[in-house]
């Protein structure tokens, strides 16, 4: 019999993730699971394969062994299910310049089957503060403008789930700041689940329920924040990653 | 199914027309928003017209067979600039996604390649259109060259002719997305193969033995053949037209093919998390 009542699966769980490039291993048999509801962080110097991972989450990357599922549907094949319910931010992508913000999220609204997309875009600009430039070509905008924009693009769908890659690299601390505590009321008003990579460690600390901790493609630490800082006898999450990075033992 | 999916909004599958309507409108906005871009369509076409255009003018003064034939040059120079402005257009829409570093976004959103893919086809008959139209209007009036004078004919060749478009046009965006910008440049290079195999300007006749082989194998010979039947010999051959029709089928399935292969072996490759680079 059907039980309408069992508990959802995890927003993630990726088992045994494996990807090669050619000689070069990005991520090494890497398995745990995203709780829904939750923030968690993927923390990792350079080349540790936080950006990796997250592509084979979304379904950009095949993996060369293991498997990802994405709210119970598995990452590529079944992606076709779940990819209007998440969206992404990533340095790596833009959106087209000529085009101005309105028009951007018009056409991101529209192949996402946003409902009334005008007064979403509104909703938009009014929360992330772009009112002043929603109809300046997206090309225009400085650093922290576009990053702003591109939050507004991942929020368009209203996503249960949110993927950021270095969600506030661009921006000073205010506009950062800013960005983070929306961030967190939309994580509590929607119940959405996120993931996020950053090298912003007083970001982690403040958003995040849970940190992995990436090394050379394998997980190296995963716990609260507060747990991994008391294992490794560190005051702040900086001190811990230096730790990491440079290959001292953890006290614990 | 848990009930919080039930509850929350699915983006239906199969062909989803609005998101093809998305793509479609995001075109449209970046065509109105750069006038150059809008008069570079029509500037190129008209420019090769005139070109030819004096030059079949000049022909057709002498008597015989070579003034009859001479008057399909710019039915050919038109014909022409259908399959290569017809990929063009399939190409440069795709393009304008890997200059503008855009495509990890649609790949992650619910638009689905074959999606993509027809967004893109209905995007290269709207560019076509721009550069074509003038292209026929000028024609008629400098050159005394009725192209819709060619009736039924006329939407045999086009269709014949754009079906190859899109296939070229698939096969290169598949190879800019496996191995990036390196490969842009196909876009405008790899349908020029066709000009000499594909007999545009002369008949198949004139090739060597073998080489004629190889042009029946392209489907826009038929057309060419099948223009000058027209023109100099006043008969439509249908033959041809239906001949062509089914090598584009399998040249249409095999890009489909051929694009699906190189797409996946971008995601195996980490291609497309980093597009444009």
């Amino acid at each position: 019999m059907h039980d309408t009542h069992a508990a959802p699966p995890p927003a993630i769980e990726v088992e045994h993730l494996t990807k090669v490039y050619r000689k070069t291993t990005a991520v090494n048999d890497v398995s745990f699971a995203v709780a829904r509801r939750s923030v968690t962080a993927l923390l990792g110097g350079n080349g540790a394969g936080k950006t990796t991972t997250i592509g084979m989450i979304m379904g950009l990357v095949r993996p060369t062994s293991g498997s990802v599922r994405v709210l119970g549907k598995r990452m590529p094949d079944e992606s076709a299910d779940v990819l209007g319910r998440m969206n992404f931010e990533s340095p790596y992508v833009d959106m087209p310049m000529r085009l101005t913000v309105r028009q951007n999220l018009t056409v991101f609204g529209k192949l996402y089957a946003v409902q009334d997309l005008r007064g979403r875009i509104d909703q938009l600009a009014a929360d992330l503060d772009l009112k002043e430039f929603l109809d300046r070509p997206s090309g225009n905008l400085s650093a922290g403008q576009k990053t702003r924009v591109s939050l507004a693009k991942a929020l368009i769908n209203n996503p249960d789930l949110l993927l950021l890659d270095e969600p506030t690299a661009s921006l000073d601390p205010d506009a950062a700041d800013w960005i983070r505590r929306h961030l967190e009321n939309y994580r509590k008003a929607r119940g959405a689940t996120i993931l996020l990579a950053s090298h912003n460690m007083l970001e982690v600390e403040r958003l995040c329920d849970r940190v992995i901790i990436l090394k050379r493609g394998r997980i190296e630490d995963d716990d609260t924040p507060s747990g991994i800082r008391t294992r490794y006898n560190r005051t702040t999450l900086e001190e811990v990653f230096l730790d990491v990075a440079r290959g001292r033992a953890r006290e614990a | 199914m848990s009930a919080l999916q039930d509850e929350l909004p699915r983006v239906r599958r199969g062909i989803g027309w609005h998101r093809i309507g998305a793509m479609l409108l995001r075109h449209w906005y970046l065509l109105t928003s750069s006038w150059p871009r809008l008069l570079e369509m029509v500037y190129w076409p008209a420019l090769t017209l005139i070109s030819w255009g004096f030059l079949q003018n000049y022909i057709s003064g002498n008597a015989g067979f070579f003034a009859k034939a001479g008057g399909t040059l710019i039915g050919a120079v038109i014909l022409w600039d259908i399959l290569f402005r017809g990929q063009l257009g399939f190409s440069i829409s795709f393009l304008e996604e890997m200059w503008s570093r855009n495509l990890g976004n649609l790949m992650m959103s619910p638009l689905t390649p074959f999606e993509f893919l027809l967004s893109l086809m209905i995007m290269s008959v709207i560019r076509l259109a721009i550069g074509i139209v003038p292209m026929a209007v000028m024609a008629s009036l400098f050159f005394n060259f009725n192209l819709l004078g060619l009736g039924l004919a006329l939407v045999a060749f086009f269709c014949n002719l754009i079906f190859t478009s899109w296939a070229v046009g698939i096969v290169v965006s598949g190879l800019v997305v496996r191995n990036g910008m390196g490969a842009e440049s196909l876009a405008w290079t790899l349908v020029f193969i066709l000009l000499p195999l594909a007999c545009v300007y002369y008949p198949v006749s004139v090739l060597p033995h073998w080489l004629q082989w190889v042009a029946w194998l392209l489907p826009p010979t038929y057309v060419f053949e099948g223009m000058r039947a027209l023109m100099i010999d006043k008969v439509f051959r249908a033959e041809l037209m239906i001949e062509a029709l089914a090598i584009n089928a399998g040249l249409f399935v095999v890009a489909i093919v051929v694009f699906v292969a190189l797409l996946n072996s971008a995601r195996s490759a980490g291609k497309l998390i980093q597009s444009g680079e």
